[in-house]
């Protein structure tokens, strides 16, 4: 208990003294986390509406692809895109392995099944006499699908929160294709490991709070989105 | 298009949170100012590493990633041409890499030593023991051994003690394999009462949160000697040569030699390394 209590006033003060390790990492923690979930949602929500409202051949078989990627483990995740990234990989000229890049393709190939994965149970969720109603009242395709998604938002925000939270908490992919470089590619969640090895438990702990809401304050901020009263 | 707002917003939210630390962070140094040190985990868990790399960066203008894995991953990203120069702590395997041409320049940096630690009231008795014979008891009484098990230097010197001690503990009940670095490791034999090796360095950093004594030491075959390489350029020309040879230069310059000695004096009132750079072991 001492260790959590001595974390929480550690926490505060990395906060009040803006220190500039800790900012450094806070910062790249949104940006390598940010950027990864932006473009899964890019990727994602297309994907997962288009599976919703299409028939075709392999239908099936493309849900459970995407159903299984929605629990694909980060760390197969990492050593697949490090064993490409190497300098003698198939994907090695780019020579962006242990870098913030890096990090931002493997956090998206996590992020992009969990969006698409739960967009898909959104738009399939909505009730199929609204659909015909919208198509009735003359709405064009694309009319048609900004209604449709409108419907569907609390699950397409749902989507969005899963990817955040599945990308943001991860460490070991991180890990391995960023290398956790100070000041480079270190995350909350790799400097959190870093320090528990180096036994400075209050820092880890202090690290960790400051994950913790950061995290809440973009669910929370996301969730006012979700839960906001209906418009007219 | 009113409806859409609330989602627009938030791709809008997401995309100013990605770009903004961009844009704080500023310019970047150029690629081939990269330097990929691959070292071992006791360099960086003990902190030594903190306090050379930013002067090294400042002297030369390098950036180094320094990537924190066991001496046999380091050594394997070497020998594939992944890093560009390696700090690591195993001899014998070392020697490999240097005689195969992955490694050039082989330089000496430092030491410290191993030692066995293990529960204050050490229940098998190893206190004083020679390392084979300390290993001897521990497996005798089956008390819990808590090894790294992923192949790093601790590890390897590890083996070789069971070697010398003729005994095969892999399999054994009592015989556990973290996989992880070495102060992950000393939480776990600490947790579990049990023994285990590690270097002194780390065992320094990590001693305020541990129950665990040092019951053997000094013998001399439980040196842990650290050298410098090059991974070998004209094998793998993508590596960064001037680089690393001003890494390697740096690290057996007497001013690092001197802040190798010194480093620890501070916080635990004894050297954690000893600076080697010239001398022959």
């Amino acid at each position: 208990m001492n260790v959590l209590f001595e974390g929480l006033i550690e926490a505060l003060r990395l906060l009040v003294t803006l220190d500039r390790d800790v900012i450094n990492i806070t910062l790249r923690t949104i940006q390598v986390s940010g950027t990864a979930t932006l473009i899964s949602v890019l990727i994602g929500i297309p994907i997962g509406t288009t599976l919703a409202l299409t028939r075709f051949f392999g239908r099936g078989f493309t849900v459970s692809l995407v159903n299984f990627g929605m629990g694909l483990p980060p760390v197969v995740v990492g050593l697949a895109t490090w064993l490409c990234l190497t300098r003698y990989g198939p994907l090695g000229f780019f020579g962006i392995l242990y870098s913030p890049t890096a990090m931002i393709i493997a956090q998206t190939i996590i992020a992009t099944p969990i969006v698409a994965g739960f967009s898909l149970a959104a738009v399939q969720s909505v009730n199929p006499k609204l659909r015909l109603q919208i198509l009735a009242l003359g709405a064009t395709r694309p009319q048609y699908l900004v209604l449709l998604l409108w419907e569907a938002r609390l699950g397409i925000l749902a989507s969005i929160i899963a990817g955040f939270g599945g990308v943001i908490s991860e460490v070991g992919a991180s890990m391995m294709v960023g290398g956790n470089v100070r000041g480079y590619t270190r995350v909350l969640t790799t400097a959190t490991v870093l320090e528990v090895s180096k036994g400075r438990f209050e820092l880890a702990t202090a690290l960790s709070i400051i994950l913790l809401f950061l995290t809440f304050c973009i669910v929370a901020g996301l969730s006012y989105l979700q839960q906001r009263r209906r418009q007219p | 298009m009113k409806r859409t707002l609330g989602l627009t917003m938030v791709l809008i939210g997401l995309a100013v949170l990605a770009a903004a630390p961009v844009l704080a962070a500023g310019s970047q140094e150029p690629k081939n100012k990269d330097l990929i040190l691959s070292t071992t985990t006791s360099t960086v868990d003990s902190g030594l590493l903190d306090v050379l790399i930013p002067v090294f960066e400042k002297k030369t203008g390098y950036r180094v990633k320094t990537i924190s894995v066991g001496t046999g991953q380091a050594l394997a990203m070497g020998e594939r041409g992944e890093a560009d120069v390696l700090l690591t702590h195993a001899p014998a395997a070392e020697k490999k890499l240097v005689d195969s041409g992955a490694v050039v320049n082989y330089q000496l940096v430092m030491h410290n030593d191993f030692v066995i630690t293990g529960p204050p009231d050490d229940p098998a008795g190893v206190k004083g023991k020679s390392s084979v014979d300390a290993f001897k008891a521990i497996a005798a009484k089956e008390a819990i051994f808590v090894s790294r098990g992923d192949d790093s230097g601790t590890h390897k010197k590890e083996l070789s003690i069971w070697k010398k001690a003729e005994i095969e503990p892999s399999g054994a009940k009592w015989y556990q394999e973290s996989g992880q670095g070495m102060g992950a490791t000393l939480l776990m034999a600490s947790e579990k009462q049990g023994y285990t090796l590690t270097d002194r360095a780390t065992y320094l950093a990590q001693k305020a949160n541990i129950k665990q004594e040092i019951l053997s030491e000094g013998d001399k075959g439980l040196l842990n000697i650290y050298h410098v390489m090059e991974v070998n350029a004209e094998k793998f020309p993508k590596v960064n040569a001037a680089g690393s040879k001003a890494f390697v230069e740096f690290m057996v310059a007497p001013e690092t030699q001197k802040m190798i000695g010194e480093f620890g004096k501070n916080k635990f009132g004894q050297s954690l390394f000893f600076p080697d750079a010239g001398k022959q072991l």
